[in-house]
């Protein structure tokens, strides 16, 4: 490029916009290699400890770190708020994409990305005061009284454990789910479906086999995306999980109190002196979370990004 | 898009624009961060010459200063305990309507936050209810104890259509919070009750545990009286600000263990006296036996008693870590009572990013404060549900703050 055929203000307009797309680089590395240098003590002293055993103590001297209860913790709640937010997502989703009236789409699927402008700790909030109670009245209570001696259902049914905390991620997930696969959807070729109703074919069976079929990898793309949200999720979780610490956070019953990573390191944060080992244990299940949210985010990305790439290749 | 050749681009123009606003800014934080100290609004000023003169004649104790401050204000940075919360507030907004001048933050952080910002530096006094282990004073070489007042921690409960008359022991509040003993109509604890139509109507419902999620001073006084009470529990968590809970679930600060257990029946959980007097609905808490072997409400007078039984205490500067007031002596003495103690450094200079360390006037205020605290704040106890500080603590409170200097010049005589 010869610099004095361009004006100086093209220059300079590319060298600060290059400037602001790396810094975007550097603070992600930055944040990497801070997680990973601090954790690395407790890594070294541990070992493999921290990531299968369960006992967490900070008394000097009596120190250990074990991770684990908070890694199952976050699974078992991401899975809930899977189970029961997928479905309703994926109904949001066809609705809207392939039965409603075009009249309401745009105002129905405004509504409910609203879902996703709600702050967390709005969530937390209503949680805390409003829905547990309703968690706790109409699905904990019978569980408990007909189901109780199942272990997984033991536990008082007062709402403060994994399975409200699960209910609420799958309300912050639906909004996420909901409109990345009403997208997918859409880019679907009219061509497959036009194809289908030729051959017979009834509109669930479209939908069902051909549709779904077709967006399939990006629809799974559209629930990664979900989990990556609800792996992440604070403030809410910690408001509504009770918080417990050492083996007694493992997630063995759904109407049991827990811990998530998130909502660990939330409570230990301020107690944290840098330097300590327990600094370096909490830095350590924050480096494991980051790495996790990294990587699913990474794969949902790569599913969605396929399926909606094909759409300018097929015939309209 | 269209660049004109001649005239600059609208990005370009925006993006100074930005850059502009940026250092704007950050010359802005940088002036006020340093000019802090002198930059009074006339208004202030006004008030604060004439009250101090007044205030200067009617103050109790006498005190004469090595510098003056009753021109310049001063921003002081407070932090720790939730449980003298309350009370610290108090103190603030009564000190800081005597002296305008002076504006005081207090955060409500938790005792053991609070310790790690003393050893930090980043506050000028730290407040806990757990005194300094032997890790924190080393990371905090030189830190004097300074007992601010007392309190004492309830064992509050929720049970429908029990309103009072529960009795507990140390004993089986370990079993309890250890997850031993798992329902309200538990033998152990129907053994324990006088009162018929109470023992008769504890519900056979699992007792849900509540403790501190967060590190507590009053977590510390409470797994003290456990840890003192019951060998197995000793052995098996002990006393920590931030003990790893065997069961039960984890609420953040005095206010969220309250507000849990109020909101939620059949629970059983620990808070300060001064939360459980002052909460609207009433808390109801339980009767806990002490050494003499009598069930003792927890109120302010039961707890006063046990500060009157003192043994005795060390020096401001030396180690408190053994100092406790559980179980005391006595006939009508709460058993789980507690110093709340302000931690600052003897040689104040050492805080240079905070006001007590940049300027011996910084240092006097901040001294000065804390002489108020101990001497006259103690009148504001008892009207907020805490127990003002006995006589002898108060003296030893005078000559420890007495000691505080500023690069080795002493700040206050009296």
């Amino acid at each position: 490029m010869r610099l004095s055929r361009f004006p100086t203000s093209d220059y300079a307009f590319k060298l600060v916009a290059a400037a602001l797309a790396a810094s975007a680089l550097v603070i992600l590395l930055l944040m990497g290699y801070t997680l990973l240098s601090s954790s690395i003590p407790v890594l070294k002293r541990f070992g493999l400890y921290f990531f299968t055993g369960t006992k967490w103590n900070s008394a000097a001297g009596k120190e250990i770190y074990g991770a684990l209860p908070y890694m199952l913790g976050t699974l078992v709640t991401s899975a809930i708020a899977l189970i029961i937010g997928v479905p309703i997502s994926l109904g949001i989703a066809i609705f809207l994409s392939e039965m409603s009236p075009r009249g309401i789409r745009i105002p129905v699927s405004n509504l409910v990305e609203l879902l996703a402008a709600v702050p967390s700790v709005i969530y937390g909030l209503w949680g805390f005061f409003v829905f547990r109670f309703f968690i706790a009245d109409y699905i904990e209570t019978p569980l408990s009284t007909y189901f109780g001696w199942i272990p997984i259902f033991s536990g008082p049914p007062i709402g403060v454990d994994v399975l409200t905390a699960g209910c609420i991620l799958a309300i912050m997930i639906i909004p996420t789910v909901s409109s990345v696969s009403r997208e997918v959807i859409s880019a679907v070729p009219n061509s497959v479906r036009e194809g289908a109703y030729s051959i017979g074919a009834t509109r669930w069976e479209v939908t069902r086999n051909w549709v779904l079929g077709y967006a399939r990898s990006g629809l799974f793309g559209a629930v990664i995306l979900g989990l990556g949200r609800a792996v992440g999720e604070t403030i809410a979780v910690s408001m509504v999980i009770g918080n417990t610490i050492g083996p007694s956070a493992l997630p063995t019953s759904l109407l049991k109190p827990g811990q998530t990573m998130s909502s660990l390191i939330l409570n230990l944060f301020f107690e944290a002196t840098p330097g300590t080992q327990e600094f370096s244990a909490i830095l350590g299940v924050g480096l494991f979370l980051m790495v996790l949210a990294f990587s699913i985010n990474i794969i949902a990305r790569l599913m969605v990004t396929r399926v909606l790439k094909v759409k300018g290749g097929a015939i309209e | 898009m269209k660049i004109s050749k001649k005239g600059i681009s609208t990005i370009t123009v925006a993006l100074t624009v930005v850059l502009i606003i940026v250092v704007i800014a950050a010359a802005a934080y940088i002036a006020v961060d340093t000019g802090k100290s002198t930059t009074v609004t006339a208004t202030t000023t006004k008030i604060s010459t004439s009250i101090s003169t007044s205030v200067t004649t009617s103050i109790s104790t006498s005190v004469t200063t090595t510098s003056s401050t009753k021109s310049q204000s001063f921003s002081l940075d407070g932090a720790g305990s939730t449980f003298v919360y309350p009370l610290m507030s108090a103190w603030i907004t009564q000190y800081t309507s005597l002296y305008p001048n002076i504006q005081i933050n207090y955060q409500s952080i938790g005792s053991g936050a609070g310790i790690t910002d003393l050893e930090g530096h980043t506050v000028d006094y730290a407040a806990s209810d757990a005194p300094l282990q032997a890790a924190d004073q080393a990371k905090a070489p030189k830190a004097l104890t300074i007992p601010d007042a007392i309190g004492s921690v309830t064992v509050a409960y929720n049970l429908p259509h029990i309103a009072s008359g529960l009795n507990l022991t140390g004993a089986v509040m370990a079993q309890i919070f250890a997850g031993n003993i798992t329902k309200w109509n538990d033998p152990a604890i129907l053994s324990l009750q006088t009162n018929a139509t109470l023992k008769a109507a504890l519900p056979n419902q699992q007792i849900i545990v509540v403790h501190r999620s967060d590190s507590s001073g009053t977590s510390f006084t409470f797994t003290g009286f456990l840890t003192e009470d019951s060998a197995a529990w000793a052995k098996e968590v002990g006393q920590a600000k931030a003990p790893t809970w065997p069961t039960g679930y984890g609420a953040n600060g005095n206010a969220g263990v309250a507000g849990f257990v109020q909101g939620t029946h059949y629970t059983m959980g620990y808070v300060e006296l001064a939360y459980a007097l002052t909460s609207t609905p009433k808390i109801t808490v339980a009767a806990v036996q002490n050494p003499a072997g009598d069930y003792v409400l927890p109120t302010q007078a039961t707890s006063a008693a046990a500060a009157t039984a003192l043994p005795s205490l060390p020096a401001g500067n030396a180690s408190w870590a053994s100092v406790n007031l559980l179980n005391q002596a006595g006939a009508g003495t709460y058993p789980i009572v507690t110093f709340t103690y302000i931690f600052v450094y003897q040689d104040l200079s050492v805080n240079t990013a905070q006001t007590s360390g940049k300027s011996a006037a910084g240092a006097t205020a901040l001294v000065q404060f804390l002489w108020w605290v101990v001497t006259t704040g103690q009148q504001q106890n008892m009207a907020l549900g805490y127990v003002p500080l006995p006589q002898n603590v108060v003296t030893l409170d005078e000559q420890t703050i007495q000691s505080i200097t500023y690069n080795g010049q002493s700040l206050l005589t009296t």
